[in-house]
């Protein structure tokens, strides 16, 4: 495989928007594609992220009409991706591939997303449809309430009492909310406290409303192009260390909610490929669709053992300036969660953290970075391992 | 590769008040809810088992927050089999509100009840039940 290196990335502010799909897309496309001192023909495949465009604008096969937007050649193959909400890293972990093994010099990838255009009934069904249609979703089964069972796994498995694990959980947000403060891109750019979250609306027991990231709008994207190209392109192209994707199935199937067996193999593979480990990463965009979901992701990475991380943020090792940084931008909880564009947002985060560009928030001397992305029912991780 | 008892059946099995599994003639281990292979080994030598509807919640949330056509609130669980299999169903004959961490463990019986379907679903489905016994 060859060296494979990012070069420009952007993103649109997240939050409630008045834009297209294709509008905000093509804003974050082109703006990557100048960033890398590059122009649209330059382009030799468009790799595009989109979940619910179907449902939100009445809109499928929305990848050609991306490509039109951005004034792409008409011989360059633009492809959707859909994989919940790991959507847009797995898009960029194929961009790298085909890169890597010599097919493309130069591809764009990303993702763009318009939740908020459904309304909180109709996104809620829609995001749903991310169950076993037959078997899962029937039982009027929802995000929150898949995450909220894996928080009582949790506290019956490693006996944190339940109200000592929410109090904890609560940390996470607050922190998350504290990064997204220096955010100016983020959806929720407000602190909060510990009794902001635990006075909330429940909303699957026993997570409460700021236990949860928002449904957002907004569009990523990066161009990912070949190492040696890359260094002739841009003064600090960021290096892909190492990639990762994992699958599992139904949760009836996964049964131990507190083990996300697909990120396990996931990061599996991206520590191997890029020989790197835990005590290497110094600043990590990972995804807390819900707080707990924070706390297990970084059990699943090494950087704490089993049934350990939950006091993490309360002991602020995970805050700016702690032992290691998690979710400087925010997060999915403060910086917001357009499920189609989230994984390029978070390469985006990490590859500016790794160029130094992250103004108050940035992470000092940060050289190793590690996107995580989980899309479903725990069913598609992916990882990206990135590095000066 | 014939599908040995498809989701049609397994529904119309629900609706006879029978829950029907699959039992792996390789391992011995019960597929349930139905599946192409045996969830343990992959084997496809299967024959069509009737399940004891004994099991134990190994976990729940409260929905608060409903998809649209839901009324909330309501119990979603996930039960362990006797036979081993874990499924996803509802917890009924509780008031939600008094759905707690004193579930976890607890022994229930399986059963069904009716789900109206919505524009996306392709109509109306049974979904398992778990009764505290
Ligand atoms: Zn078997």
């Amino acid at each position: 495989m060859r060296q494979v290196a990012i070069l420009g990335v952007a993103m649109t502010k997240f939050g409630v928007l008045e834009k297209t799909n294709l509008e905000m897309f093509a804003e974050a496309g082109l703006e990557a594609i100048a960033l890398s001192n590059l122009e649209p023909k330059d382009m030799e495949a468009l790799y595009f992220g989109n979940c619910l465009g179907d449902f939100e604008e009445g809109q499928m096969h929305m990848a050609p009409f991306a490509h039109a937007e951005l004034g792409l050649p008409v011989g360059v193959p633009a492809t959707r991706f859909e994989s919940a909400c790991a959507t847009a890293t797995v898009a960029i972990r194929h961009a790298a591939l085909l890169v890597g093994s010599g097919v493309y010099d130069v591809v764009l990838a990303g993702g763009t997303e318009r939740a908020c255009a459904m309304g909180t009934p109709l996104a809620t069904r829609t995001f749903a449809m991310g169950h076993h249609a037959q078997h899962e979703s029937t039982a009027g089964l929802t995000f929150p309430g898949v995450f909220a069972m894996a928080a009582h796994i949790y506290s019956e498995k490693y006996k944190v009492p339940l109200k000592e694990l929410k109090r904890n959980m609560a940390e996470v947000a607050v922190k998350n909310h504290f990064h997204g403060a220096m955010n100016p891109k983020a959806h929720f750019q407000k602190e909060i406290d510990v009794d902001t979250v635990l006075d909330g609306m429940m909303v699957a027991d026993p997570l409460q409303l700021f236990d949860c990231c928002p449904f957002s709008d907004g569009a990523a994207a990066v161009v990912v192009a070949e190492a040696g190209k890359a260094r002739d392109l841009v003064k600090k192209p960021v290096y892909i260390g190492g990639m990762g994707q994992a699958s599992a199935g139904p949760l009836y199937l996964q049964k131990d909610l507190s083990r996300v067996m697909a990120r396990e193999a996931s990061i599996a593979q991206a520590y191997r490929e890029s020989g790197l480990g835990p005590d290497d990463v110094d600043v990590v965009e990972l995804h807390d669709c819900f707080t707990i979901a924070e706390i297990l992701a970084l059990e699943s990475f090494g950087l704490y053992e089993f049934g350990k991380a939950y006091d993490a943020a309360a002991k602020r090792e995970t805050y700016l300036g702690g032992r290691v940084v998690v979710n400087p931008s925010g997060g999915l909880k403060a910086k917001g969660h357009p499920i189609g564009a989230t994984g390029a947002a978070q390469v985006t985060e990490i590859v500016e953290q790794l160029r130094g560009e992250s103004g108050p928030r940035q992470v000092e001397g940060a050289r190793v970075g590690l996107v995580d992305t989980l899309g479903g029912d725990f069913g598609t991780i992916c990882n990206i391992v990135l590095r000066n | 590769m014939e599908y040995k008892l498809t989701y049609e059946q397994f529904q119309q099995g629900l609706e006879r008040g029978e829950l029907l599994g699959l039992k792996c003639n390789t391992c011995n281990s019960v597929t349930f809810p139905p599946m192409v292979r045996c969830r343990e080994c992959n084997s496809t030598d299967l024959e069509v088992t009737q399940m004891s509807g004994k099991g134990t919640i190994r976990t729940f949330t409260v929905i608060r927050v409903a998809p649209e056509g839901m009324t909330p609130p309501y119990v979603v669980a996930m039960a362990e089999t006797d036979e081993g299999a874990w499924v996803m169903g509802n917890l009924v004959g509780i008031d939600p509100d008094d759905a707690h961490m004193g579930l976890m463990g607890k022994k229930v019986s399986l059963g069904s009840h009716l789900v109206k379907g919505d524009t996306y679903s392709g109509g109306d489905s049974r979904v398992i039940t778990f009764s505290l016994v």
